[in-house]
Parts: C-alpha cells; sequence; structure tokens
C-alpha cells in the first residue's frame, strides 16, 4: 500500500517536468486518460449545443429553447433519445463490417488525443513522432467511413463513402506538406529573413508535440508569424485542408444531406449513429489542436517573453478563472430575464444553479495553486476553441462546394502552393545574414 | 519501478495478430474482408516496428500502408460487384507446386531459426526511442555517415516511373 502511495507521488515531484506517458508512471497516465476523455465528451456536448444556437442566432432564429433555460439540456435529451432508439441494421448489409466501422472511426478519432500537449506537462504522453502519430491515426478514420458505406449496401451512402475518401485522401497530402513546412521551420533557428535572434545554422528539428511549442518558445514567435508570410499561408492551407479532412461544410459532399440524406452514415441510427457524431466532432477538436500546437504556440500564453516577469504572469494567470466567472454572470443576467411566470420557475432556478456552479468553479480557479497549474490547459482549450467557433461560422456562411471545385482546390490550388512553401521555408531558412538584410532592404 | 511495455507478451500478441491477419486475407473470399484482415496486419506491424524502438518507421507504416495505400485499395474494390467474385473459384488445384514451395520455406524457416545465431551477426539497437526519427534522417542526408541516400533517391524515381506510367496508360491523349 505504502509502495503505491509513494509510486503515485513520485509524479507529484516538482521536479519531474515529463508527462506522465513519459515518465512511464502508469497511474497518472490512466488519471489523464480519463480526464482527457471526460474533457472531451463535455467538450462534445457544448460544442453540440453551441452549434445549434449559434447557427440559430446566424440564420435570426432562436434554436433550441424548450428543454432546460435556453436549451441547454437539449444535448443530453438527444443522447437519451439515441440510446433509447431502436438500432436498425440492414437486411442485406455486411453484418461484421457494418457493426465494426463506428468503432474504428471512434478509436481513430479518440486515440489522436494521446499525444495533444494541453501543456508542458499535460499530456498523456509524449512521443518522438507526434505529428506523424496523430496525422496517422487520424488517416485510420476515413478507414471507418468508407467501410460504414460500403457495409451498408445502400448507394446513398457508398456514394457518401467514395466521395469522403477520394476528399480525404486528396486533402491530407496538402495538409501533410503544410505540416513539414512547420518541422522544418522547428530546425531553422535561422536569422532568415524575419527571424529574431538565434544563429543562423539549422538545428535539429522535432516531430514531438510538445518539441514544437518548445521551438516556438524558443524563437519567440509563433509559427504563423515566422518568414512572414509563409508561416501564414502554411496556417491558411492546413487551415482549410483540415475542414475538408473533417468533412465539415462547405466541405460536407459525403454527408450533403440535401443530395445524399446523411452520406456514409444514411443507414446507421441509435447508439451507433451516435458514435459517428461523437467523432465527428472529436476529429474536429483533434485537427484543430494540431493547428494550434503547430501554429499558434499551443499551450503558450500572449506574449510569453515580450510580456514575461512575475507581474504578466500573475495578470494572465487570472484570465481562466475572470473567463468562468463571466459565463457565471451571462447565466445569472438571462435568468435575471427569463419571464417571471410561475411555469418558468424551475427554468429561471436551474439557470442561476448553472451560473452559480460556474461562478465557483471560476473562483476555484483563482486559488494560486489551480491558478499556476490550470493556466496552460486554459490557452490551449481557449485557442481551439476559437477554431470551434470557426467552424460552425463557416458552416453559416459558406455554401456548399461542388465536387469538381473541391479536387480542383485541393490538387490544382492547395498543392502546388504547398510544394511551393516548402521549397521556399528550405531556402529561407538558410538566407545568409547579409543577404537577409538585403532582402528586407529590397522588400 | 516501470516494467518495460516490449515485452515478450505484446511480441506475440502482435505476431499472433499479423499472421491471423494475413491468412484472412487469403482466406475470405469477400474482398473487403480481405482488405480489412490486411489492414489488421499492417496496424500489427507498425506495433512490431514499436517494439524495435523504430517509432519513425511504425508511423509511416501507419500513415502510407494502413491510411492511404489500404484506403485507396478499398476505394477500388468497393466498386466491384461482390456477387460475381463470391462465385469465382477462390483457389487453383496446384496444391503438389504448393506443398513444394510450403516445404522448401518451411525448411528454411526451421534452418534460421535453429542456425540463426551463426549465420547473422549479432546485432545492438543504434538508436534509442528518442532519436529515431534524427537517426534516420542522419542515415539518409548525413554529411559523414548518410550512405543510403543514393537508394532512397533511387527509390523515389522509381515510384515517379510508377505513377508516370499509370497515367500515360490510363489516358489516350495527354
Amino acid at each position: 500500500m505504502h509502495d503505491i502511495v509513494v509510486y503515485i507521488q513520485s509524479y507529484l515531484d516538482p521536479n519531474v517536468k515529463l508527462t506522465p506517458g513519459a515518465a512511464g508512471n502508469w497511474f497518472w497516465a490512466t488519471v489523464y486518460i480519463l480526464l482527457v476523455f471526460v474533457g472531451l465528451s463535455i467538450a462534445v456536448i457544448a460544442m453540440n449545443w453551441l452549434e445549434r444556437k449559434i447557427l440559430a442566432h446566424m440564420q435570426v432564429r432562436l434554436g433550441p429553447m424548450r428543454v432546460g433555460p435556453h436549451g441547454l439540456l437539449q444535448p443530453i435529451a438527444d443522447a437519451l433519445k439515441l440510446l433509447l432508439k431502436e438500432d436498425i441494421m440492414p437486411a442485406e448489409a455486411d453484418k461484421l463490417v457494418f457493426w465494426v466501422a463506428p468503432f474504428i472511426v471512434v478509436l481513430a478519432a479518440f486515440t489522436v488525443f494521446v499525444v495533444v500537449p494541453f501543456g508542458p506537462t499535460h499530456a498523456i504522453t509524449d512521443m518522438n513522432i507526434g505529428v506523424l502519430f496523430m496525422l496517422g491515426v487520424s488517416s485510420l478514420a476515413v478507414l471507418g467511413i468508407v467501410t460504414a458505406g460500403w457495409a451498408s449496401n445502400s448507394h446513398y451512402p457508398l456514394i457518401g463513402a467514395l466521395r469522403s475518401s477520394a476528399q480525404m485522401v486528396s486533402y491530407e497530402v496538402a495538409m501533410g506538406l503544410a505540416v513539414v513546412s512547420v518541422i522544418l521551420m522547428t530546425s531553422l533557428h535561422g536569422i532568415g529573413l524575419y527571424g529574431v535572434g538565434g544563429p543562423s545554422v539549422a538545428d535539429t528539428g522535432t516531430l514531438s508535440m510538445i518539441g514544437i511549442v518548445q521551438a516556438q518558445l524558443e524563437q519567440q514567435e509563433w509559427f504563423i508569424f515566422k518568414f512572414f508570410p509563409l508561416g501564414l499561408i502554411g496556417f491558411f492551407i492546413f487551415a482549410v485542408a483540415m475542414v475538408a479532412e473533417t468533412n465539415r461544410a462547405p466541405f460536407d459532399l459525403p454527408e450533403a444531406e440535401s443530395e445524399l440524406t446523411a452520406g456514409f452514415h444514411t443507414e446507421y441510427s441509435g447508439f451507433r449513429w451516435s458514435l459517428f457524431f461523437l467523432a465527428e466532432y472529436s476529429a474536429m477538436i483533434a485537427v484543430s489542436s494540431i493547428a494550434v500546437t503547430l501554429w499558434l504556440g499551443g499551450w503558450l500564453r500572449p506574449f510569453p517573453n515580450a510580456l514575461a516577469g512575475t507581474g504578466w504572469d500573475f495578470f494572465f494567470s487570472l484570465f481562466p478563472g475572470i473567463t468562468f466567472l463571466f459565463l457565471g454572470g451571462l447565466c445569472f443576467f438571462s435568468a435575471s430575464r427569463m419571464p417571471k411566470h410561475a411555469f418558468f420557475r424551475t427554468q429561471t432556478i436551474g439557470l442561476a444553479g448553472f451560473g452559480a456552479t460556474l461562478a465557483l468553479i471560476g473562483v476555484v480557479l483563482f486559488f494560486p495553486g489551480v491558478r499556476e497549474r490550470v493556466g496552460d490547459i486554459f490557452w490551449f482549450s481557449a485557442k481551439v476553441a476559437a477554431f470551434m467557433y470557426l467552424y460552425i461560422w463557416y458552416r453559416g456562411t459558406f455554401p456548399r462546394y461542388r465536387f469538381d471545385q473541391l479536387m480542383r482546390v485541393g490538387w490544382k490550388v492547395l498543392l502546388p502552393t504547398g510544394f511551393a512553401l516548402l521549397i521556399l521555408t528550405a531556402l529561407l531558412g538558410f538566407v545568409e545574414p547579409p543577404v537577409a538584410a538585403w532582402l528586407r532592404g529590397v522588400l | 519501478m516501470n516494467p518495460p511495455v516490449a515485452t515478450p507478451f505484446f511480441f506475440y500478441l502482435l505476431s499472433a495478430t499479423v499472421l491471423i491477419g494475413g491468412v484472412l486475407v487469403i482466406t475470405r473470399k469477400n474482398a473487403v474482408h480481405c482488405a480489412l484482415a490486411l489492414i489488421t496486419a499492417l496496424l500489427a506491424q507498425a506495433g512490431l516496428y514499436l517494439m524495435l524502438y523504430a517509432p519513425f518507421v511504425a508511423g509511416v507504416q501507419i500513415i502510407l500502408y494502413a491510411g492511404g495505400i489500404m484506403v485507396l485499395f478499398l476505394f477500388v474494390i468497393m466498386l466491384i460487384s461482390i456477387e460475381r467474385s463470391q462465385k469465382e473459384r477462390q483457389f487453383n488445384k496446384q496444391w503438389l507446386i504448393g506443398i513444394a514451395v510450403a516445404a522448401a520455406l518451411g525448411g528454411l524457416l526451421i534452418a534460421v531459426y535453429t542456425k540463426g545465431k551463426s549465420l547473422f551477426p549479432e546485432g545492438h539497437l543504434t538508436y534509442a526511442e528518442a532519436g529515431n526519427t534524427q537517426g534516420i534522417a542522419d542515415l539518409l542526408y548525413g554529411q559523414y555517415s548518410g550512405t543510403y541516400m543514393f537508394a532512397f533517391e533511387i527509390a523515389s524515381l522509381l515510384l515517379l516511373v510508377a505513377i508516370i506510367g499509370a497515367v500515360v496508360m490510363a489516358k489516350k491523349r495527354i
């Protein structure tokens, strides 16, 4: 018993600057896995509600309003409905493959989070091949989609699956090129064109997710700003490709509801369908976290070098608590505006209670011990949340692409740009200081 | 305190998965099932690479084979009518030659297993897990140790030829 306690406490030693996976601590690795799993489920539920609300408000509707105050309990009601629904398997379907396909998609979507760095130590593990692992495992999701479409033995799902696999394979190439340019940047400390400091010799780069963020900290700039505008272009390629990878609007041809009913998951219902839903949203979070890690400085707070010092550290560490207090205040404000009829009393009390819970979390986040530990997780999540909002925004604004347009964008625009980007990144990294000074003068 | 992950248990588990997957690829009638079995085998093989402390090779195995090539395989297979392939004869009747080849390969396996120590020089792991990717890059492009660059580039040229060949054969007018 004592050994176990010592084992558990050994990781809590402040000298341990490793992720639980890298430290080889089984207990904390399991805890982190559970935390990530629970956090992800909550994020998917929140995302479900937010997407409907934000889309509705963009289209001048109210969205869900009936179940709970402002429809807050709607996702839970939906989840219950899905669990209780009859699970239909088409008579002519390939039983085994039909059964296994949702699990492939969910496994691929969740396994990716093993390497997502929520902070320098807040990741399940750190791999030498972090980015490769994320890209590889998330590319396995397409297998589940293809098999789901095929196993349904129906026309719409098959067409959806074919579209999906063609789309995902095409955009993966451009995505990979953008990622490779970032990996090059981790090794190029050089003066380059717009680089800040550092010798102009290339060092060894890294593929590890934590290593990439640390490289951005060392080079004192997010990679989106490195070699301007190259980092920005790479980020743009990735931002377009990641929407196509996750089959979201405006690239949602595989599940275009006006053409294919629901695409590859037309024949799925109940629990199996909810697995696809879960996988889609966690895949969105996963690719957003790749983008955040590679270009937007991962867990780093804004200006970690320019605004360094304990004062600024204290200032930025207040943000998580303030955010939750603000959300709680918003709930109280809404509760005060609820109709004063007896019919709405339960909802008003519920909303106030929800606000109180959020405010309580906010207060807890102000405690010094908590404050210092959650800062990196907060900034990472905030950046990912911005991407999630973008996803909803795209869906609310862009019309759907035609399939030939989609392929043209993938192969004829993004791919050549990606190649040019890669070559230019490699070139700029080795520009000698005098040449760089001259180039800066010319530009 | 921390038991190593690369235990014999995992080796046997992964090897068994590879073997079962391989057998299923041959014996299943439905081509899609074959492809899924092949994917399982390839993924287990990636696990074996991980056990050899070669995470980069494992990652490339997953991205290229399981995620890339097999998706295209499935893409093509899905469009083939299953009813026809179900009726076709799966094995030809060349069992005499088959047994001969199997016996020869089995003999080779036994020979390697029994005399392996004297046949192959004993090797040691050069690169630890932490530097595997960098190690491979060093072997390919390193200033002094990059001995495999030529072979690597030639292999990529071969792939390019295959791609151009496919385009030439598929398109009448280019």
